[in-house]
């Protein structure tokens, strides 16, 4: 996962060198067949460029709107994303887990 | 996590030093942790227990959850990739230093002698014509990394020597019989190390494949590095 840290982490240093805001996401706890480890990082700018990834794909698009908020924000939050939820559901984690994310402003 | 926050995470990372980001979900708080126990960070202040768990996750560069009185708490470890720094760019390292690389260790050859370390010999390696304790002064090799001596001679080879005897390095392995090592040992307390420092050092380097061939003595060495780095203790000599 180092190669993966550098590329992602740098783009993110490199967005804040050039001022635009910008949030990291963060794989925290998987339950069940995660599609990507804990540890994973997803980080998102302003205008909604994007690298890394938390979940190989399927929820992605749901983290980096509310990405959107958080930047704008300046606040942190967790989301969660299962079978379960109806959210879930909607965006669709076809492996069947469910993962927490940690979502915060690099501000 | 503030700028500050990350630009010394990320300035600690380039450095190839151990650090996790630890981070309580409950407030947001943060700090990072290193290896040494230390902490960087005023927000999120860990006790001697969590900061145990932390260092124990650190050194095994996992990630996760972990209960405090204040919340849950996030560790998420950045370690180095494990790297090699081989002294001597002699026949056996034509052959780690690939072998080496495909089992996921960084390469670095060191060699002071121009016509051994040459690109030809040596396509794709990373390497360093100079002393190598001039080298290793400059960037001490870390817990991350080992380091092997293969020159035979030891003008090249003690130096490297003591200078990976005064680093963290996880491994030290030095080419030569143990009669060569003996006399090694010898110089070595000269020195001025003790001899439970120098123990430190295996020799003869690799684990006992009965091999002979350039070849086959980096498998060997390669075998007991990544043997070191699971934790497996030497083997007796």
């Amino acid at each position: 996962m180092a190669d993966d840290d550098d590329t992602v982490l740098a783009q993110a240093a490199a967005w804040l060198a050039e001022g635009r805001g910008v949030a990291l996401a963060t794989v925290v706890h998987t339950w069940g067949s995660g599609p990507r480890p804990v540890g994973s990082h997803l980080v998102i700018d302003d205008r909604g460029g994007f690298m890394g990834s938390v979940s190989g794909g399927c929820i992605e698009a749901a983290v980096i709107t509310e990405a959107a908020e958080v930047i704008r924000d300046r606040a942190p939050r967790s989301l969660e994303f299962g079978v379960s939820d109806a959210e879930a559901w909607h965006v669709g984690l076809a492996c069947g887990g469910a993962i927490r994310i940690y979502l915060e402003p690099l501000a | 996590m503030t700028p500050a926050l990350f630009a010394k995470l990320q300035a600690l990372r380039a450095e190839r030093r151990p650090v996790a980001v630890v981070t309580n979900l409950a407030n947001g708080h943060q700090c990072l942790a290193l290896s040494t126990g230390g902490t960087d960070g005023s927000e999120l202040v860990l006790t001697d227990e969590i900061r145990d768990q932390v260092g124990a996750m650190l050194t095994a560069g996992s990630s996760g959850q972990i209960e405090s009185e204040t919340g849950t708490l996030f560790v998420r470890s950045y370690t180095p990739p494990w790297s090699l720094a081989i002294v001597g760019a002699v026949h056996i390292t034509q052959f780690l230093a690939p072998m080496a690389r495909l089992a996921g260790f960084d390469v670095t050859v060191i060699d002071p002698r121009r016509a051994f370390a040459t690109d030809q010999r040596f396509p794709d390696v990373a390497m360093i014509t100079g002393w190598p304790d001039e080298i290793m002064a400059r960037t001490p090799p870390g817990p991350q990394t080992a380091v092997v001596t293969l020159t035979h001679d030891p003008k090249i080879d003690d130096p490297a020597l003591i200078a990976a005897l005064r680093s963290d390095a996880f491994y030290i392995g030095a080419l030569g019989s143990s009669r060569t090592h003996a006399q090694r040992v010898a110089r070595l307390v000269e020195h001025g190390l003790s001899e439970t420092q120098v123990a430190r050092v295996a020799a003869p380097v690799g684990l006992d494949l009965g091999g002979r061939m350039p070849a086959e003595i980096a498998i060997s060495v390669l075998a007991e590095v990544v043997a070191t780095r699971h934790g497996k203790p030497r083997t007796s000599r």
